[in-house]
C-alpha cells in the first residue's frame, strides 16, 4: 500500500496533522478517483488552456472585446490573405476553411455532449446527416417534399430551412436520448453508434424520398450578391474561382454561427446547467443524490448538442448543394470525436483548434510535392489520415490524456447564482409567500433558472 | 410521529432480492445505526431511502409524506441527503466546488446564510478550510470522507444518511469522524448511520438495528446491543 511513503514523509504528515500548520504536507493521493472516469484535471489551473483562461478572465470586458473582435476578423480574413505557408495546394483554401467552420461547429456541439456531460456519443454524425437532409429534402427538386416550387422562394429557402433543421435535429436528439440516456457508459456508446448507422442506412435505402445512393442535388443556398460575375450569387457552388469564392463566404457564415453557438454554450456552462453537467460527468450517482435531476440534464446536453450538429449539417447541405449518404459515414463520427479529444474535452475553444487540426492537416499535405525543399508525396500522406489521427490519439492518451488544451471549467459561484435567482424572482413577481421555511423558496428558483418545472 | 418510517420494504436487483421486508424508524433528533456484515443490505437500504433504488414492496414515509416513489432529487429538497459509500466526492472539483454541490438543490435564501453554513462546515472540518482549492480526487481517504460529510451538511439536512464513513480509514481518523458525527447529531441533525465498525457506532447511537442477509434481526438502544452476547459474537469480533 504505502510503498511510496518514506518513514520521514509519514512522520511529517502526522506532526502537521496535529499542529495545524499545513506547510510541508506534500499531499499524496492515497486514494485514486474511481476507475473508468477521467477527471478533467487533477490540479486546478495548471494546463495551457487554464493559463489562457485565467489571463482572459482577468481582462476587463472592453479589453476582451478589443482583443476578441480583431482576432475573429483576422481568422475570417485568413482565406482572403492566403498566407503562403498556410495556404493549401490540392484543395482551394477557401473551401478548406469552410469545411473547418463546419467541423468546428460540430466539435462545439459534440463537446457539450462528450466534454461537458460526459456522454460518449459515437453516432453524432447522425445529427449532422439529419440537419443536412432536412434542408435537402425541403429544397431539392429531386425530393418529394420540395417546397421551393410552390411557396418557398429559392432566394431565402436555405435560411428558412435552417430553423427547421435545428428543430428537427433537436427533436431527433430528444427521441434518441429519452430511452438511451437511461443507459450508462458503454451501452450508450453502442446505441449511439447504431443510431449513426441507422440514419445513414435510411438515407441510402429510402430511395423514393432521399434518392438513395444518388442523393439529392440542387439544394437551396442563400442567393445573395447576384451580379454579372456571379449570376447565382456568391454562395453558389458555381462561384468556385478567385479569392472571394463560395467557400470563403460559407466560412464567414459559419464564423457567425460559431460565435453565436459559443455565446449560448458559454452561458450554459456558467449556469446551474453547466454545474450539473460537470457533476454528472464526474459521478452520476453522487450528482443524483446531491439533488441534480441527472436524466433531465443529460437530455438537455443531448438535445443542445444535436441541434448544433444540425446547424452544421444545414451549412454543409447549403455549401455543397448536394447530399449523398456516403458523406455521413460513421468514420466521420470518429473524426469529430478526434477533434474534441485532441482539443481537450470540456474546453470549447480548444475543440475548435482540434477541428482545425483534423480538417486542415490532411488538406495541407494534399497535392503537396515538397515541403521546405524536401520532396514528399503529400497525397499519399493525406490518404493515411485515419492512421495518423489514430496514432495521434494513442500518443495523446499516453502522454496527455486531457487533450492539448485541458481546461478546468469555471463553475457557477454562489454569488452569481444568487444574483441569477434574485433576477428571476424579480421577474416572477409572484405572491411572496411566507418564505420562512428552508426549502419553500427553492422551487421558484428552480423553475426560473432551469426553465423546466417538474 | 417518526421522521423516517420504513415499513416492510423489499428491494431487488433484478431477480435477486437483497432486502426482504425491512422495517425501521428514525425519530427526529436521533442517531440511529444500522450494522451488519458485508452484503447484509445496508447500502441497499440507504440507496432506497435516497431514491437511487426503488423498493419492490413496502413504503418509505418521511415526515408524514410517502416518498416511496419520489425521484431522488426531490427527496433532497425534502431534506434527505446522503454521504454515499465510497464517499462519491467529485474528483475534478475543488473542495469549495464540491461543497457548493451540496447545496445545489437546496439553495440558500441569502449569501449570509450560505457563508454561515460554509463557516460551520469549515469549523467542523478545519482540514477542508486549509485545502479549499485542492481538487477532490487528490485528497486522502480521510479528507475525502470529511468532504463528503461536509458537502452533505451544506444542504442543511433534516436527515443525514452516512454510509460507512469509517471505511478504509486509519483508526485515528475513524475516531475523529465518529466524534464529528456525534457532534453533528448533538447540534440537532437526525442521522442514519451505516457501519461495520460496530463498537464505535453502537456506543454513540441512540438506537441501532442489526441487518442480516436482508432482514432486521435485532434492534434496540445502542448500548444494549453492545452488551448483547449474540451481537458481541458476530460483530464485535471478540479478539
Ligand atoms: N448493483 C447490484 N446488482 C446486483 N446485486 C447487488 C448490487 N448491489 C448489491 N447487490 C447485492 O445485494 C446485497 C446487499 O448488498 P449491499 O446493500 O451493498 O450490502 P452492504 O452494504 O450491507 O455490504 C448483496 O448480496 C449484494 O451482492
Ligand atoms: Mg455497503
Amino acid at each position: 500500500m504505502s510503498t511510496s511513503d518514506t518513514p520521514d514523509a509519514t512522520s511529517a504528515k502526522a506532526t502537521s496533522a496535529k499542529s495545524t500548520s499545513a506547510k510541508a504536507t506534500t499531499s499524496r493521493p492515497t486514494s485514486l478517483p474511481p476507475a473508468g472516469r477521467t477527471p478533467v484535471a487533477q490540479r486546478p489551473h495548471a494546463g495551457l488552456g487554464d493559463r489562457l483562461r485565467l489571463w482572459w478572465d482577468a481582462l476587463a470586458r472592453p479589453t476582451q472585446w478589443a482583443i476578441g473582435v480583431p482576432f475573429i476578423l483576422l481568422i475570417a480574413a485568413l482565406p482572403v490573405i492566403r498566407p503562403p505557408l498556410l495556404t493549401t495546394v490540392g484543395t482551394d483554401f477557401g473551401s478548406v476553411m469552410a469545411q473547418f467552420g463546419m467541423v468546428a461547429l460540430i466539435a462545439i456541439g459534440l463537446n457539450v455532449v462528450v466534454g461537458q456531460a460526459g456522454l460518449l456519443d459515437l453516432g453524432y454524425v447522425g445529427f449532422y446527416a439529419i440537419g443536412a437532409y432536412t434542408v435537402a429534402l425541403l429544397t431539392s427538386p429531386d425530393s418529394p417534399w420540395n417546397l421551393t416550387d410552390d411557396w418557398l422562394s429559392n432566394d431565402w429557402a436555405w435560411l428558412a430551412c435552417l430553423p427547421v433543421a435545428i428543430a428537427v435535429t433537436a427533436i431527433s436528439g430528444l427521441i434518441l436520448g429519452s430511452p438511451t440516456l437511461r443507459l450508462r457508459g458503454d451501452y450508450l456508446a453502442i446505441v449511439t453508434l447504431g443510431f449513426g448507422e441507422i440514419v445513414r442506412l435510411l438515407a441510402d435505402n429510402l430511395d423514393s424520398v432521399t434518392g438513395g445512393g444518388r442523393g439529392l442535388s440542387q439544394v437551396a443556398y442563400p442567393r445573395v450578391g447576384v451580379s454579372e460575375e456571379h449570376p447565382n450569387g456568391v454562395f453558389s457552388a458555381g462561384n468556385a474561382s478567385g479569392t472571394l469564392n463560395a467557400g470563403v463566404w460559407w466560412f464567414w457564415v459559419s464564423i457567425v454561427l460559431i460565435v453565436i453557438a459559443l455565446l449560448v454554450v458559454g452561458n450554459l456552462e456558467r449556469s446551474r446547467v453547466g454545474r450539473a453537467w460537470v457533476a454528472i460527468r464526474e459521478d452520476e450517482d453522487a450528482a443524483e443524490i446531491m439533488g441534480v435531476p441527472t436524466f433531465r440534464f443529460k437530455l438537455w446536453a443531448f438535445v443542445i448538442g444535436a441541434a448544433i450538429g444540425g446547424i452544421s449539417g444545414a451549412l454543409y447541405a447549403g455549401q455543397v448543394q448536394f447530399v449523398v449518404p456516403t458523406n455521413f459515414n460513421v468514420i466521420n463520427s470518429m473524426l469529430f470525436l478526434c477533434a474534441v479529444v485532441l482539443g481537450g474535452q470540456g474546453n470549447k475553444l480548444g475543440v475548435i483548434v482540434g477541428a482545425f487540426v483534423v480538417v486542415y492537416l490532411p488538406n495541407f499535405f494534399l497535392g503537396r510535392t515538397e515541403i521546405f525543399g524536401i520532396p514528399i508525396d503529400g497525397n499519399e500522406i493525406a490518404n493515411y489520415k485515419y492512421l495518423f489521427f489514430g496514432l495521434a490519439l494513442v500518443l495523446l492518451m499516453i502522454f496527455r490524456p486531457q487533450g492539448l488544451f485541458p481546461a478546468r471549467q469555471k463553475l457557477l459561484t454562489y454569488g452569481r447564482e444568487l444574483y441569477v435567482a434574485a433576477r428571476a424572482a424579480a421577474r416572477k413577481v409572484s405572491g411572496a409567500g411566507d418564505g420562512s421555511g428552508r426549502a419553500d423558496a427553492v422551487p421558484a428558483v428552480d423553475v426560473a433558472t432551469e426553465g423546466d418545472a417538474r | 410521529m417518526a421522521l423516517l418510517e420504513i415499513t416492510d420494504m423489499s428491494v431487488a436487483y433484478g431477480r435477486i432480492e437483497a432486502l426482504h421486508g425491512v422495517s425501521l424508524t428514525v425519530e427526529q433528533g436521533e442517531l440511529v445505526t444500522l450494522i451488519g456484515a458485508n452484503g447484509a443490505g445496508k447500502t441497499t437500504t440507504m440507496r432506497a431511502v435516497s431514491g437511487l433504488r426503488a423498493p419492490s414492496r413496502g413504503s418509505i414515509v418521511f415526515d408524514g409524506k410517502d416518498i416511496t416513489r419520489m425521484k431522488p432529487h426531490l427527496r433532497v429538497l425534502e431534506g434527505i441527503i446522503q454521504a454515499p459509500e465510497g464517499r462519491g466526492v467529485f474528483p475534478g472539483m475543488t473542495v469549495t466546488e464540491n461543497l457548493e454541490m451540496g447545496c445545489y438543490a437546496r439553495t440558500f435564501e441569502s449569501k449570509a446564510q450560505h457563508d454561515e453554513t460554509l463557516d460551520h462546515v469549515f469549523e467542523l472540518f478545519p482540514r477542508l478550510a486549509e485545502r479549499r482549492d485542492q481538487v477532490g480526487g487528490t485528497m486522502s481517504g480521510g479528507e475525502q470522507q470529511m468532504l463528503a460529510i461536509g458537502r452533505a451538511l451544506m444542504a442543511r439536512p433534516r436527515l443525514l444518511l452516512l454510509d460507512e464513513p469509517s471505511m478504509g480509514l486509519a483508526p485515528m481518523i475513524i475516531a475523529q469522524i465518529f466524534r464529528i458525527v456525534s457532534e453533528i447529531n448533538a447540534q440537532g441533525t437526525t442521522v442514519l448511520l451505516v457501519e461495520q465498525n460496530a463498537q464505535q457506532a453502537l456506543s454513540r447511537s441512540h438506537r441501532a438495528y442489526v441487518l442480516e442477509t436482508g432482514n432486521v434481526v435485532r434492534s434496540g438502544p445502542g448500548r444494549e446491543l453492545l452488551a448483547d452476547p449474540a451481537v458481541k459474537d458476530a460483530y464485535l469480533g471478540v479478539a
